[in-house]
């Protein structure tokens, strides 16, 4: 594998995503903890979370590129699956909390208390077991993008039509968690995480843990996103991107293979709320806003979709922009965001990296999508078994 | 309603005989005195013994009525500090009986004990909060400088404040002007004062406006339900009446009475009280419409413009919601220069402000579609993001020039008030926003069916290349599509200033709903937006009362969702090629 992605320019991107990633797995724990404070190599705490953060985030516009960049689907929602990941490990932490908490319950946490409930919700079950609330964070948001992309894709609903009704599910998620019997919080989500394995949440190792973590766990989801895009099955995503007609009349079962990388997607975007989660420190409903999905997308559009170093850039460069904007003038902010938006579509439709560095293989994936008439992509792909046969029958 | 009792009847009967021995004495104060004796008794039949025999003697002890009539009222009330409690009861008859201006207000302060004498003889009325301002009793000025010390308040017994209150009811229910007694008697309905019940039924007897009479008549049966010793056939009658009136308060005093001990009162109230229910269930069910219709012409007018662009370029322009916001922000500017200039014209400010806010919206609509989504054309998708990101810089850029907060914009007069239809409220502000919403919509139709321009918008919206090739020239209707669809958004912006805050975030509150009513109702056709706005506000209205109003809008979105996989092209779907495109 890495012969054939030496081949390709693509390639080198990966590799210096790698070498990167790996430079910060070692580079930053180090500085952060073998180096004292005095020194001027010295990275403080603070910056070792933010960079997690933006790490986490990273990973969230990675699996929305998957989708928006591979296959044209353009998910204003992609924020709910991050936020049930980060939901699913809230749940564990809190659990983990113990008797600690203000009330001093053994079993509920605190709101619960709060909210005279007398024994936990059936749901809340198993979550003091690490490898349940791991599996429920990767399930969770899979189960309901299996099931919402099952129906939309069967009916065939496409374009702005499935990107509005994907808000339209964040929306409603989000109302629904505000509400407080839902036992998951209400307004003000679940904070105050105590530890995780036993040791303090709060501590510079367990941050340091946490960092080396997400920069893994997006490491395996850039080597998981290339080796769908870069599969027969990857053709095929493009070739629905650009003609989904011609694709699906050319025999490919079209929704299954665009249910398939939703689903894909929709798990790493909840891995990466769920490691966003102890690392803020608090989820709550905000997180569900349609504001916050659609953020997501300007990130991939920064940093160019339909490249996967492109997203995970954009998003570094956009939060990095972001956090020192808001830093001396956080009233403009919204100015700045809304040109960002406006100036990406209009003058880098391919976003930084499609724009100055003449990325990926085929040309046409170096086309804006959606746009794209190009039949290389179309050309190469085989009808699939039977097809010629059946075609040929209707000849007759 | 409007339908009185045979127990009431019976009544008028007496009444009858009564009215005519006043009439032969109507000059004479003497009439008066009959009268009060006849009140007197007819309370005694519904008092308890003690209190029968003692009221019954009253008229006769006193001091001969015609002394007490020669004095004027002032002199009366000037007596009141000094006078015993059987005196103080005459002197109120005669006040009440003079027709002084002021004797309601004077008795009530009697009864409500704020009613003092002052060391100099003066009478004055302490007002009833804490603020210990006191005005002259006789004359209501207001009287300055007056030390605790120096009042003595005028005490009331027991007995002598149920005299009163009988008098000051009388007083209200015989006022000349039908709107005070029509008040009176409704307050009677909720005091339920049994004193006042001699003074009601002579007031139906003398009513002659139908509707204060009924409510008179109502205000009577709720005192005769109260009283356990009434006579069953009265209050079996009084059910009835109750019944007839079928509104919540009725319904509460008829479940009062599931443990009365008479079975047939016990059976006729819990009859009236389901009659009462059922009745009220078809009345919430029309209330929850009307709601309905009214949030659903909210929705309509904030969908309309956007079913237009969304139509016929296929673009969504997120940024409609910020174009609803500028029209909510022109009517307030528009109320602050006519404030300033010609507040003469501030009744028709909303007049003024529809027209304003079309060319501010159009003229923004406009520059939004020649200065970014010409170039995105056949790119829906980035459309959408560019567009999310100018309504961002509008809303930031409104916050800046404005500031955070809500800006207050006035109602006019003719738009505030309600009136009753049955027992629904109306309320002119729905109301008014229903019929505009509607206005607006008709025009918009006529304008697409009957106008050349209108024909060009529908041959793009239908085949764009075939309607390029006859000559349309599409990119100058797309602009023109763009200024009408954000001038209507632009319209609604004016009536959700009326109902909404006017804050930076009014748009954003209404554009996941609006496209909801767009995709619902299917793209491209209008009487599809209609009929979504109007189905998904009615259908919100009925869940609300079940499901909170959180969980309804939460099911309104599941459902849509739903429906979308069953008719991925909304409600109302344009057939045959123009689909694909």
């Amino acid at each position: 594998m890495i012969i054939g992605a030496l081949r390709t320019r693509s390639g080198n991107f990966s590799l210096a995503l790698y070498a990167v990633l790996a430079f910060l797995a070692v580079a930053v724990p180090l500085l952060n903890l073998a180096v004292p404070e005095t020194s001027a190599f010295h990275v403080s705490t603070y910056i070792v979370t933010l960079l997690g953060k933006y790490l986490c985030y990273a990973l969230l516009a990675l699996a929305l590129d998957l989708v928006w960049g591979y296959c044209g689907i353009l998910s204003l929602g992609h924020g709910a699956f991050f936020a049930l990941g980060g939901y699913a490990m809230g749940m564990h932490l809190m659990r983990l909390i113990g008797p600690r908490g203000v009330y001093g319950n053994p079993v509920l946490p605190d709101f619960m208390v709060f909210l005279n409930w007398t024994e936990l919700p059936w749901y809340w079950h198993g979550f003091d077991n690490f490898l349940f609330a791991m599996l429920v964070i990767i399930v969770a948001p899979g189960l309901l993008a299996f099931v919402f992309g099952a129906f939309a894709f069967r009916s065939r609903v496409t374009g702005v039509y499935f990107s509005i009704i994907t808000q339209a599910l964040t929306f409603a998620l989000m109302l629904a968690f505000f509400r407080n019997d839902m036992g998951f919080g209400g307004n003000n989500g679940m904070t105050d995480f105590k530890d995780i394995f036993g040791a303090n949440i709060q501590s510079d190792a367990v941050r340091n843990a946490f960092f080396v973590t997400t920069v893994i766990a997006l490491g395996v989801g850039y080597a998981l996103c290339m080796a769908i895009v870069r599969s027969k099955l990857g053709k095929v995503l493009i070739a629905v991107r650009d003609a989904e007609s011609r694709t699906r009349f050319l025999g490919y079962r079209v929704e299954r293979y665009k249910l398939f990388v939703w689903v894909v997607s929709a798990c790493l975007a909840g891995v990466a709320g769920a490691l966003y989660v102890p690392q803020v420190g608090i989820i709550n409903p905000s997180e569900f806003a349609p504001e916050a999905s659609i953020e997501a997308v300007i990130w991939v559009a920064v940093g160019g979709r339909g490249t996967l170093v492109g997203p995970i850039l954009g998003a570094v460069l956009v939060n990095g922009f972001k956090s020192w904007f808001t830093g001396f003038i956080p009233e403009l902010w919204l100015f700045a965001l809304g040109a960002l938006f406006v100036l990406t579509t209009l003058l880098l439709p391919k976003g930084i990296l499609g724009t100055f560095l003449q990325p990926v293989s085929a040309r046409a994936a170096s086309r804006a999508p959606g746009m794209a008439r190009d039949e290389g992509v179309l050309a190469s792909l085989p009808p699939r078994d039977g097809t010629r046969e059946r075609l040929a029958k209707v000849d007759a | 309603m409007g339908k009185l009792v045979p127990g009431y009847g019976a009544r008028r009967k007496t009444r009858s005989v009564f009215l005519s021995l006043a009439e032969r004495h109507v000059t004479s104060v003497l009439a008066v005195w009959v009268d009060t004796i006849r009140v007197l008794f007819a309370v005694a039949a519904l008092l308890s013994f003690s209190i029968d025999t003692a009221r019954s003697q009253e008229p006769a002890v006193p001091a001969p009525p015609a002394a007490t009539a020669l004095a004027t009222p002032d002199a009366l009330v000037a007596e009141l500090p000094n006078a015993d409690f059987d005196r103080k009861g005459e002197v109120a008859e005669a006040l009440a009986s003079s027709g002084h201006p002021r004797a309601g207000q004077v008795i009530n302060a009697l009864v409500s004990g704020t009613l003092n004498g002052t060391t100099d003889g003066r009478v004055v009325i302490e007002a009833g909060d804490a603020t210990k301002t006191y005005t002259e009793a006789m004359t209501g000025t207001p009287v300055m400088g007056l030390a605790e010390d120096q009042l003595t308040r005028i005490g009331v017994n027991n007995r002598l404040r149920r005299v009163l209150r009988g008098l000051y009811a009388r007083l209200t229910l015989m006022s000349p002007d039908a709107g005070i007694r029509r008040q009176s008697a409704a307050a009677a309905f909720t005091a339920r004062d049994p004193d006042t019940l001699p003074a009601i039924e002579e007031a139906i007897a003398k009513e002659t406006v139908p509707a204060v009479q009924n409510a008179l008549a109502i205000a009577r049966a709720a005192i005769i339900l109260q009283d356990a010793a009434a006579p069953e056939f009265d209050r079996v009658a009084a059910i009835e009446i109750l019944k007839a009136r079928g509104d919540q308060d009725s319904m509460s005093l008829l479940l009062g009475l599931r443990d009365a001990e008479s079975p047939a009162v016990r059976q006729a109230a819990s009859d009236a009280a389901a009659a009462i229910e059922a009745e009220l269930s078809y009345w919430r069910a029309l209330q929850n419409v009307y709601y309905g219709l009214s949030l659903g012409s909210v929705l309509l007018l904030a969908a309309i413009g956007l079913a237009i662009t969304f139509g016929v370029m296929g673009v969504i322009n997120m940024a409609h919601g910020e174009m609803m916001m500028l029209g909510a922000y022109t009517t307030y500017v528009v109320q602050q220069i006519l404030i300033s200039s010609a507040p003469g014209l501030m009744e028709w400010s909303l007049l003024i402000a529809i027209p304003s806010a079309f060319l501010v919206a159009a003229a923004a609509g406009v520059a939004i579609e020649r200065g970014i989504i010409r170039f995105l054309y056949g790119r829906p998708l980035e459309t959408l993001l560019a567009t999310w990101g100018l309504s961002l810089v509008i809303q930031q850029g409104v916050r800046t020039i404005f500031g955070p907060t809500n800006k207050a914009v006035i109602t006019p007069g003719w738009m505030s008030g309600s009136f009753d239809a049955g027992h629904l409220q109306i309320t002119y502000s729905r109301l008014a926003i229903i019929v505009f919403s509607l206005i607006v919509f008709s025009l918009l139709i006529v304008f697409l069916k009957r106008t050349y321009s209108g024909m060009q918008m529908r041959a793009v919206t239908q085949n764009r290349r075939m309607a390029s090739a006859m000559g349309v020239r599409t990119n100058w209707v797309d602009a023109f599509t763009f200024a009408l669809g954000s001038g209507v958004a632009g319209i609604a912006g004016v009536a959700l200033s009326q109902i909404d805050n006017v804050s930076p975030n009014l748009g954003q509150t209404y554009i996941i709903d609006s496209f909801m009513v767009v995709v619902f109702g299917g793209v491209g056709y209008l009487w599809g937006t209609l009929v979504g706005a109007m189905t998904l506000g009615v259908a919100n209205k009925f869940l609300e009362p079940y499901a909170g109003a959180v969980v309804g809008k939460i099911l309104i979105l599941v459902f849509i969702i739903l429906f979308i996989q069953r008719r991925p092209r909304g409600m109302f779907a344009l057939k045959g090629r123009a689909v694909e495109a």
